[in-house]
């Protein structure tokens, strides 16, 4: 077990550390100047150095990205049980979620501060919250909606009523994929973030940190809060995906048995 | 043993069922017609026919998942309804219907869990239900980790844990290799002789039917007959019975009965 973890570990680590050295080689041997690509070992420099102001706008960030995030996810799966315990409103509204999904919905972040103001962070929060509330919604609708007819029919042979087969069926089956629309909307959260911060709001967060450092043609400045912020979109990833391992445990999945 | 099935009770009583899918409407289905079925407690019944003759649908308005468009259909004397609210039977798909997310005893315990059985009656029936299908070792399993022969063999624990009368199959081996198929087959008998249910078994395999029951009931399709029934005696059955005369007989009648609704 231990070895199979650390097989699977080590060569994505081996890869980032030997493409973090052919970066800061090629820098240095082909003389890239540092404003098109400073080395990593400069932007490292940099973040220790602009620490406070990064961990600040980081932070920031960080809180309109995981509230949204939170609000998204809630509201997500509200509707989507709602829209199970009611069949013409899953018909109805499924399509047209489905629709709006596929459209760049950061787009919108102008129009949401005219509808909710430039002062707060609210109308950043509700660009968060549109673009992860959407793939939630419809994959959990779909996980909560396709169950085999067989185990609905199991169900009826205990005399099960509707809330019984939601409990007991619908809501495990749809956990999956719960956690695939989580997988995406995490990382995505941290996106929608960052991309409404450069339409308006405090001009605190880590996206006005890079688009005023890159002003002032402070790259490597830009370049760590870049990396600031990837760490925060990996963050969240990385906890939807311990989320999904604690909460489906029958999903790692060990040898399959012969006979 | 069941020779003398005839003085036990009805477990399943059919009168002139007919069940029509979408009446009124361009997609009508005559699924079944005229349906007179009747089943002894202890009985062994396997329903066989030609895809769509509607066995499926039958055993569906035993189970009162569906309800008959006409007739009539009783089970231990009550309503197909009143007898699955009363959870007199227990049901077993081709699609083994365990749940992912429960362990093998969890899954098994899930009807006892419904009725509201305490947790330790739940584990001790349980561990009586995995001895009873040898599968002890595999309690903390969960279904993925299981090949489909074990799967189904959970599957009929769960089917048969609150000690229903009737079993109800619904082509439960026809997703297995042949080899599993045959264990399980001389399995089931030997769990239908332990436990004394009744079962009603789906299949559209020909060696199957004549193989595991004490009768067959042919169906004929479009709209769903009965074509005939056809009474099987091998006694105790092993896997050399496979290759009795008797057995080949028994086979060979059932391929005719099938060959006649073929022929139409």
């Amino acid at each position: 077990m231990k070895n199979r973890r650390v097989a699977s570990v080590l060569p994505p680590v081996l890869v980032g550390i030997i493409g973090l050295a052919l970066w800061e080689g090629a820098v240095t041997v082909f003389e890239i100047k540092e404003f098109l690509l400073p080395k990593p070992s400069s932007i490292w420099a940099r973040l220790i150095e602009e620490w406070g102001v990064l961990r600040h706008a980081t932070w920031e960030t960080g809180k309109i990205a995981i509230s949204g995030l939170l609000i998204g996810i809630l509201l997500g799966v509200l509707l989507a049980l709602i829209t199970n315990r009611f069949k013409v409103l899953n018909d109805g509204l499924t399509p047209f979620a489905i629709a709006i999904n596929a459209t760049p919905i950061v787009a919108l972040a102008p129009i949401f501060n005219v509808w909710f103001g430039l002062t707060g962070t609210f109308s950043n929060q509700a660009v968060v919250i549109a673009v992860v509330f959407f793939p939630v919604f419809i994959n959990t609708a779909k996980g909560l909606n396709e169950v085999h007819p067989n185990e609905i029919e199991l169900m009826h042979s205990y005399a099960s009523g509707d809330w019984t087969i939601l409990r007991e069926v619908r809501i495990p089956n749809a956990l999956p994929f719960f956690a695939n629309s989580l997988r995406l909307a995490a990382p995505l959260s941290v996106i929608a973030a960052i991309v409404a911060e450069y339409f308006g709001g405090p001009q605190d967060r880590i996206g006005n940190v890079i688009t005023s450092s890159a002003g002032f043609a402070k790259y490597d400045v830009a370049w760590a809060a870049i990396a600031m912020a990837s760490g925060l979109g990996l963050l969240l990833f990385g906890s939807a995906l311990v989320t999904e391992r604690l909460s489906m445990p029958w999903r790692i999945s060990g040898d399959i048995k012969d006979n | 043993m069941r020779e003398n099935s005839e003085n036990l009770e009805e477990a399943v009583s059919i009168r002139a069922a007919d069940k029509v899918f979408n009446p009124d409407s361009d997609n009508e289905v005559q699924a079944l017609l005229g349906i007179d079925l009747d089943i002894k407690e202890g009985d062994f019944i396997s329903l066989i026919g030609p895809s769509g003759c509607g066995k499926s649908t039958l055993l569906r308005l035993i189970a009162d998942l569906l309800v008959p468009t006409a007739g009539e259909v009783k089970v231990f004397g009550k309503t197909a309804n009143q007898a699955r609210l009363d959870q007199d039977y227990g049901m077993v798909f081709q699609h083994s219907g365990l749940f992912d997310w429960r362990d093998v005893s969890a899954n098994i315990e899930l009807p006892l869990e419904l009725k509201g059985w305490s947790k330790a009656d739940r584990q001790a029936r349980s561990k009586e239900m995995l001895e009873l299908v040898r599968l002890e070792e595999f309690k903390d399993h969960y279904p993925r980790q299981l090949s489909g022969g074990m799967q189904q063999r959970v599957s009929i624990a769960r089917a048969l844990s609150f000690e229903p009368r009737l079993l109800l199959m619904d082509e439960p081996f026809g997703a297995l290799d042949e080899m599993t198929r045959e264990h399980m087959q001389v399995e089931l008998l030997r769990i239908w002789r332990e436990t004394g249910t009744t079962v009603v078994f789906v299949t559209h395999s020909i060696p199957e039917a004549a193989f595991l029951s004490s009768k067959v009931v042919v169906l004929s399709p479009r709209p769903g007959r009965i074509h005939s029934e056809i009474t099987v005696d091998l006694g105790d059955r092993t896997d050399q019975t496979r290759e009795d005369p008797e057995f080949f007989q028994a086979t060979t009648e059932v391929r005719e009965a099938l060959r006649a609704v073929e022929a139409g």
